[in-house]
C-alpha cells in the first residue's frame, strides 16, 4: 500500500478532487418545501458564520472558532431529516449543526460574543454550543469523547422506548483516536440508536488525514470492523446527505442498530482562526471552493423551477435575520459577574463545603 | 439489623435504589453475569434483569461516556470502573465533559449519575492496582467525592450519590470489601458532605478516609492505653467537605492529625491543614501533621506495602510523639 509521508514532502500530496457531476440527484424524491428548506439552512449557516468572522476580526469574538464554511450540507440534510426531538452532538466546529436545530441566531452569536444573552449566558463559547431544548446536546472540544456520550443518549432512548435517535458529528481526525473505536464497539453491541457522521474535510487540522490513517477511507473503511456496511456519501450534496441521514435515521428507530456514515466534504477555510489553511495544494481548494454545496443547490433549485427570485428572498430574509441577530449580540451586556459563580452544581451555586 | 460485609453492602445500596427509580441502571466490566469481580454486585442481573444490569467491554471511555449521556437524558446511571487506577484510559469524559458539562451549559444539562470504583491498596496488587484516586477527583470542579468506611455508611452513602443529581464519585475500598458491620433493617439513606466522629476525644483530632478509618480507629485505642484521648473522625465526603465537624473538632482539641492512604503531595489533607490554618489557626496548640504513604508508588511485596502505607503502629507513635514533644 502507499506509503504516508513517504510518497512526497509535507503539503504536496497529490489533490483529492470533487465529484464533476452535479446533476445527479435533480431527479431524487424529495419534496420541493424540503428543498427550499435546505438551500434556507444552509444559507443560514453560511451567512452566520460568514458574520462570525467579520466580527472575529473586528476582535468581538474573542478566543477561537472553528468555521464550518463549505461543509453546511452535511449539517442541513442530518437537521432537515432528523425528528423533533432527536439528539444532536456535535463537535467544537458546531455552529451549523447548532442553527440546523432551529437553535435561534441572536444567543449563538452573543454566546460567541462572551454576552449575558449567549446560549450558555457567556460560559461555554463557541466550541460549546448546547440547546437541549432543541435537541442540541452539545459541541464537544475533546476529540472522540462526544461518540461515547452520544451512546448514552442512544441508551437511554432505547431503554425509555421513545424512537429518538442520537446523531453524532465528527471529523475526519476523530477516526484515530481510542474513543472513537470504543465508541462504535460498544453502539454496534447494543444495537443503539445511533449514527456516527464522519464529516471527512480530509484534513485533520494541518494534516492530510490521508498521510496519518492505514487505510484510504478514514471512516469507511473502519466499518467492516464494527459489523457495519461502509456508507461512504457526497458530503457536498444537501440532497445526497438527506437521502442518507433518514436511511440511517430509519434503521436506528427500527432498532437495527447503528450506522458509520463518511460524508467528504471540504472546509473552504483552515482548522481554526488560527490557521490560514496553506498546506493545502491550491488546485484542490479551488475545484472545492468550484464545488461549493450552496452553489451546486441553488443550480439545482433553478433547473427543479425554483425562480432566481425565490431563492433572492431567501437570501435577503437570511441576511436580515443575521443582522438583526448581529445587533442583538452586540447590544447584549456582558454577563454578571456573579454568573461565573451559578450553576456548577444541581443546587445552581459552586459551594463545597458547609 | 444484621451484619452484612461492605462488598454486600455495596449491592444492597443499589438495589434500594433500583426498587424505588426504575431511571437507576448499572453498567460496567463484569457487573452483571459475574456480580463483579470484586462481588459488589452479586444478585442484581437476577433481580433487575440485563436491560438495567449491564455488562461491557473493556471500554472505560464507552462505559463513562454511555453513563454521561443517559444521564443527561433523564436516566440515573451507575457505573463502575473497577479498579480506580482505570480512571487514567477515561479521566477526560470525567474531567472534561462529566464534570464541566452543568456549567458550560449555564446549567442546561443535569447529570444525575454515579461512578463506582475500587479503589485503595493493602492487597498487594501492586502500583497500578492500589491507588487512592480521591485527590484526583477532588482536585476537579463538578465532581462530588465519597469514600464510605463501614458497611451501613455504603449503603446509605450510596443511595444519597444516587438520589443526589449531581456526578458523585463513590470510592469503594478494596481493603475493606471483607470487612463486616452491623447494618439496620429498611432503606438507608445517608447524606453527603458528612463527616462522622467515630470516637471522641480530647487531646487530639484525627482525620481519616477509608481504609485509614479503622487503622486511626485502632492507633487511638492504643493512644488510650497509654493516656491520650484522641478524636477520630471519619471524613467521608471530600466534596462536599464537612468543614463543620471537622473545624469544630480541630478547634476542640487543638491539635490535628490526619491520615491518608494517597502518596503525600496535594493530598486531601493538605487541603484541609491549609482550612485549618485559615480558619483556626489561633486554636491549634501544635503543628498539623500529615501521617500519609510516601511520596512513591505502592510497592507489591506485602512487607514494602506494609512498611510504606500509614498503620496502626505508625499512625500511633507519630501522634504520641508529637503529643508528647
Amino acid at each position: 500500500m502507499r506509503s504516508p509521508l513517504t510518497d512526497h514532502v509535507y503539503g504536496q500530496h497529490a489533490s483529492v478532487l470533487p465529484p464533476q457531476d452535479q446533476t445527479r440527484h435533480d431527479g431524487d424524491d424529495i419534496d420541493l418545501a424540503v428543498r427550499t428548506g435546505l438551500y434556507r439552512s444552509m444559507r443560514e449557516m453560511r451567512v452566520f458564520e460568514k458574520r462570525a468572522y467579520d466580527l472575529f476580526m473586528k476582535q468581538l469574538v474573542k478566543g477561537t472558532s472553528h468555521l464550518s464554511l463549505g461543509m453546511e450540507a452535511i449539517a442541513a440534510g442530518f437537521g432537515q431529516a432528523m425528528r423533533r426531538d432527536d439528539y444532536t452532538f456535535a463537535t467544537y466546529r458546531g455552529h451549523a449543526h447548532t442553527l440546523a436545530r432551529g437553535v435561534p441566531m441572536t444567543p449563538v452569536l452573543a454566546e460567541l460574543l462572551g454576552r449575558a444573552n449567549g446560549l450558555l449566558g457567556g460560559k461555554g463559547g463557541s466550541m460549546h454550543l448546547t440547546s437541549v431544548e432543541h435537541g442540541m446536546m452539545g459541541s464537544y472540544a475533546i476529540i472522540g469523547a462526544h461518540l461515547t456520550i452520544a451512546n448514552g443518549a442512544a441508551w437511554s432512548a432505547q431503554y425509555r422506548g421513545s424512537g429518538q435517535v442520537a446523531v453524532c458529528f465528527f471529523g475526519d481526525g476523530t477516526t484515530n483516536i481510542g474513543a472513537f473505536h470504543e465508541a462504535l464497539n460498544y453502539a454496534a453491541v447494543y444495537k443503539l440508536p445511533v449514527v456516527f457522521v464522519c464529516e471527512n474535510n480530509m484534513y485533520m487540522e494541518y494534516t492530510s488525514i490521508f498521510d496519518i490513517t492505514a487505510v484510504e477511507r478514514p471512516a469507511a473503511d473502519r466499518a467492516s470492523a464494527y459489523g457495519l456496511e461502509p456508507v461512504l456519501i457526497d458530503g457536498n450534496d444537501a440532497d445526497e446527505v438527506y437521502l442518507a441521514a433518514g436511511r440511517a435515521l430509519d434503521r436506528a428507530r427500527a432498532g437495527d442498530g447503528p450506522s458509520l456514515i463518511e460524508a467528504v466534504t471540504y472546509r473552504h477555510g483552515g482548522h481554526s482562526r488560527a490557521d490560514p489553511g496553506k498546506y493545502r495544494p491550491s488546485e484542490e481548494v479551488e475545484a472545492w471552493k468550484a464545488y461549493d454545496p450552496l452553489d451546486v443547490y441553488r443550480d439545482r433549485l433553478i433547473r427543479l423551477g425554483v425562480s432566481a427570485d425565490e431563492l433572492l428572498a431567501i437570501d435577503a430574509e437570511v441576511l436580515a435575520a443575521v443582522d438583526t441577530a448581529t445587533q442583538e449580540a452586540i447590544a447584549g451586556d456582558l454577563p454578571a459577574p456573579e454568573s461565573a459563580f451559578t450553576d456548577l452544581w444541581a443546587d445552581g451555586g459552586w459551594s463545597w463545603r458547609n | 439489623m444484621a451484619q452484612l460485609t461492605y462488598r454486600d453492602a455495596v449491592a444492597r445500596g443499589i438495589a434500594q435504589e433500583m426498587r424505588r427509580d426504575e431511571r437507576v441502571l448499572l453498567v460496567g466490566e463484569d457487573v452483571a453475569g459475574a456480580g463483579g469481580v470484586f462481588k459488589t454486585t452479586v444478585g442484581l442481573l437476577d433481580e433487575f434483569g440485563p436491560t438495567r444490569v449491564v455488562d461491557t467491554p473493556i471500554s472505560e471511555q464507552a462505559i463513562l461516556g454511555a453513563a454521561m449521556g443517559a444521564a443527561m437524558t433523564g436516566l440515573r446511571p451507575v457505573a463502575e470502573i473497577m479498579f480506580s487506577d482505570f480512571f487514567a484510559v477515561c479521566w477526560d469524559i470525567v474531567v472534561n465533559q462529566i464534570a464541566k458539562t452543568r456549567y458550560m451549559t449555564g446549567g442546561q444539562v443535569s447529570l444525575p449519575l454515579v461512578i463506582k470504583t475500587g479503589n485503595g491498596g493493602g492487597l498487594r496488587f501492586g502500583a497500578q492496582h492500589s491507588q487512592s484516586i480521591e485527590n484526583w477527583a477532588m482536585a476537579i470542579p463538578g465532581l462530588k467525592v465519597v469514600t464510605p468506611s463501614t458497611p451501613e455508611d455504603v449503603v446509605g452513602l450510596m443511595a444519597a450519590a444516587i438520589r443526589d443529581d449531581d456526578p458523585v464519585i463513590f470510592c469503594e475500598h478494596k481493603g475493606l470489601y471483607a470487612s463486616k458491620g452491623e447494618v439496620p433493617d429498611g432503606d438507608i439513606i445517608d447524606s453527603l458532605g458528612t463527616a462522622k466522629v467515630r470516637r471522641p476525644g480530647r487531646d487530639a483530632t484525627i482525620l481519616s478516609l477509608g481504609m485509614m478509618v479503622p487503622r486511626a480507629l485502632a492507633a487511638a485505642e492504643a493512644l488510650a492505653a497509654r493516656g491520650m484521648d484522641v478524636e477520630v473522625i471519619d471524613v467521608r465526603s471530600l466534596v462536599p467537605l464537612d468543614t463543620q465537624t471537622i473545624l469544630g473538632s480541630v478547634s476542640r482539641t487543638g491539635r490535628l492529625f490526619t491520615v491518608e492512604e494517597n502518596p503525600q503531595l496535594l493530598g486531601w489533607g493538605a487541603e484541609i491543614a491549609s482550612l485549618a490554618s485559615d480558619e483556626c489557626f489561633w486554636d491549634l496548640d501544635g503543628p498539623i501533621q500529615r501521617i500519609t504513604t510516601p511520596h512513591i508508588p505502592l510497592p507489591s511485596a506485602d512487607s514494602l506495602e506494609d512498611l510504606v502505607m500509614p498503620s496502626e503502629e505508625s499512625i500511633a507513635t507519630t501522634i504520641e510523639k508529637a503529643l508528647q514533644s
